[in-house]
């Protein structure tokens, strides 16, 4: 099992107020998986999707990645983690401005001292990945959308992560780029990489294999595509 | 941290420095002032040093100098110092007697005319040159010797000779293409017979030192009968006796002088290296001005640096959640804006050693000053300013380090 979650709770408290934003969730998702999670808006996708990135840790619960406790680690460890084993999109691509294409997607192997020729050439394969070796050295600003959604998700899986998570990949693109990025994933997942992406368009969640519904912070039903 | 880090920190910094130019500039225009004023004040002090180091050699190092008041007086006159009695060739007679650790000693004194010294040979002038009453071991004491001619001898003191030694400068001002020795020259109306030429001293601050002539104290005293307070010059036998001649000397003149044993010396005993520790005080209290507006310089480029970081790091709030989010540690962070606030004072501090060095050129092309600085302030100056970048960058660094990555990621 790569992942497995116990009773998450993420509560925010805004003064005297809480806010539920997730309850309970229990989920178990394989190496191999390709899953996708829908729901209305403020239901709490952004939040999950964080957990399992650990970019936020939960108020309650346990978090397994690949058999490790990750919701009792601390600062370092978990940025040790997000190098190393997680991949992240995000629906605004959040690549460095001022960095070109290549320079974006070596980032993540900066923070882990791989050298710098092996750097150039992993950047390179990543960028061949997303079919845009041609556009390396290329600033944010001197790209398409898609374009630098593919460049997002080149620095994604530069890594060979075990993960790669995607929040609304295509919210910021029009529906033929969206689909370009999504046949993108479908290749990763063929090679064997684990997905799960949120999504808000049915059309983009049926290209993963398993649908997880989620309404006021719960798990409310999963679909799973029979083949 | 590795070097990678620290090679894309500094050309982060500068990509940031060049897209902000007049930002950065004003940011480090402290350090700059700061840096410069340390690099321009001490080339100009090491070469004032250069200058004294120079007519210390040319002086010699173990002169002893035995006048009536301290050589660098400050204020007036005291009581006690105005009552004091002149100094005398009989002194100086003593010393070279019962002084066993002296091994020359010469009286000099100085006549200044009013309106400068009037010293002629036909229709040539010197240009106001001193007038110098001395003893044959003028040599000796002060190493410096007759080049054409000879110096006086014991004759020429005991029969009030009216002979003269002329300074380079006077030589070359009234016998440009003449021999000059045997001729007649005027001083102060006076005739006297030039017997010699002493050999050119090096300069002193720029200043000529050959601007004299030299003629015996026995003449001197005749001419000039109402000039009395005399100055001594003394060598040691050997330089490690320098202290032990100082000794025989303060008793021995006590004892002439009828000083009580309880009171101090009524006269003043000098050597080179006591007017050394003066100009080194001196020098001292130039230092400590330098110390005092590079550290407000330092001060408020530190300050300026702080703020543009903390400027900086609220700007690049989301680039801090991106970096995070693709494994970034604190620490990384931390580095990243240290070795940015350090790179910015760094580049001020490289400006202000420029302007600093420029400056020292300057006053040296415009001053006789050998103004220079060494390697050592250099990389002070150098490693000052980074540290500024460093100091006043930890906080800045540190709130960027401390980002949580959603709240950065989200940042607008
Ligand atoms: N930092 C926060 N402080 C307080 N409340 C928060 C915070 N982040 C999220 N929430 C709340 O948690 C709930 C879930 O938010 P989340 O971003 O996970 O929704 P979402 O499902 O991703 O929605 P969307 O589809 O619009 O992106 C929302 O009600 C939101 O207001
Ligand atoms: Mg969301």
């Amino acid at each position: 099992m790569l992942i497995r979650t116990q009773d998450l709770w993420k509560i925010y408290e805004m003064g005297r107020e809480k806010v539920n934003a997730l309850r309970e969730v229990s989920l178990e998702i394989e190496k191999g998986e390709y899953a996708a999670i829908m729901g209305p808006s403020g239901s709490g996708k952004s939040t999950l999707m964080n957990l399992i990135g650990c970019l936020d840790t939960p108020t309650k619960g346990d978090y397994y990645l690949n058999d490790k406790l990750v919701s009792q680690m601390n600062d370092d460890e978990l940025a040790r983690i997000r190098n190393k084993e997680i991949g992240f999109v995000f629906q605004t691509f959040n690549l460095l401005a001022r960095a070109t294409a290549a320079h974006n997607v070596e980032l993540p192997l900066v923070y882990n001292g791989t050298e710098s020729e092996v750097r150039k050439r992993k950047a390179r394969e990543a960028l061949k990945m997303v079919d845009l070796e041609d556009r390396a050295t290329h600033k944010p600003n001197e790209l398409s959308g898609g374009e630098r959604q593919r460049v997002a998700l080149a620095r994604a899986l530069v890594n060979n992560p075990a993960l790669i998570l995607a929040d609304e990949p295509t919210g910021n693109l029009d529906t033929k780029t969206g689909h370009e990025i999504m046949n993108i994933f479908k290749k990763l997942h063929r090679q064997g990489n684990t997905l799960i992406i949120v999504t808000h368009e049915h059309d983009i969640a049926t290209y993963a294999d398993r649908i997880i519904y989620i309404r006021d912070g719960a798990i409310e039903k999963e679909e799973r595509k029979k083949n | 941290m590795t070097v990678f880090e620290v090679k894309e920190g500094i050309s982060l910094a500068l990509t940031a420095v060049r897209t902000h130019k007049m930002r950065s500039f004003l940011t480090v225009l402290g350090v700059l002032i700061g840096v410069a004023s340390v690099i321009g004040m001490v080339s100009i002090i090491t070469g004032l040093n250069n200058s004294m180091a120079e007519q210390i050699e040319s002086l010699g190092s173990n002169v002893i100098y035995i006048s009536q008041y301290e050589m660098v007086h400050f204020g007036g006159l005291s009581a006690e110092e105005r009552r004091r009695k002149d100094i005398t060739a009989e002194h100086a007679e003593a010393i070279g007697e019962y002084c066993p650790s002296v091994g020359a000693v010469s009286p000099e004194n100085h006549y200044w005319a009013r309106g400068g010294n009037q010293v002629k040979y036909k229709d040539n002038k010197a240009n106001r040159p001193a007038v110098v009453g001395v003893w044959p071991d003028y040599e000796i004491v002060n190493n410096c010797f007759a080049v054409e001619g000879r110096f006086f001898t014991e004759g020429n003191i005991n029969f009030r000779a009216t002979v003269t030694i002329l300074g380079n400068d006077v030589k070359e001002a009234l016998f440009p293409n003449l021999d000059p020795i045997g001729k007649q020259v005027r001083i102060n109306g006076k005739k006297f017979t030039v017997v010699g030429v002493m050999e050119k001293k090096p300069k002193f601050l720029g200043e000529s030192q050959d601007n004299y002539v030299l003629i015996p104290l026995s003449t001197y005293k005749r001419t000039y009968p109402e000039d009395k307070a005399l100055t001594l010059l003394a060598r040691p036998v050997s330089p490690e006796l320098t202290d032990k001649a100082i000794d025989e000397i303060t008793q021995l003149l006590r004892r002439m002088r009828g000083v009580p044993y309880d009171k101090p010396d009524d006269f003043a005993i000098s050597t080179q290296e006591d007017l050394m520790d003066m100009y080194k005080r001196i020098t001292g209290a130039i230092y400590l001005v330098m110390v005092v507006i590079s550290s407000i310089g330092l001060l408020v480029g530190g300050v300026g640096v702080m703020n543009i970081m903390l400027v900086s790091v609220t700007e690049r709030t989301r680039e801090i959640g991106i970096r995070k989010a693709v494994g970034a540690r604190k620490r990384n962070i931390l580095w990243q804006f240290l070795i940015e606030a350090m790179t910015l004072s760094g580049s001020g501090g490289l400006l202000g050693i420029v302007i600093g060095l420029l400056l020292g050129e300057f006053v040296g092309a415009v001053t006789p000053l050998a103004a220079g600085v060494s390697v050592f302030w250099i990389i002070l100056g150098f490693s000052f300013s980074v540290s500024v970048g460093l100091v006043f960058g930890i906080y800045p660094a540190y709130r960027a380090a401390r980002l949580d990555p959603i709240v950065s990621l989200r940042y607008e």
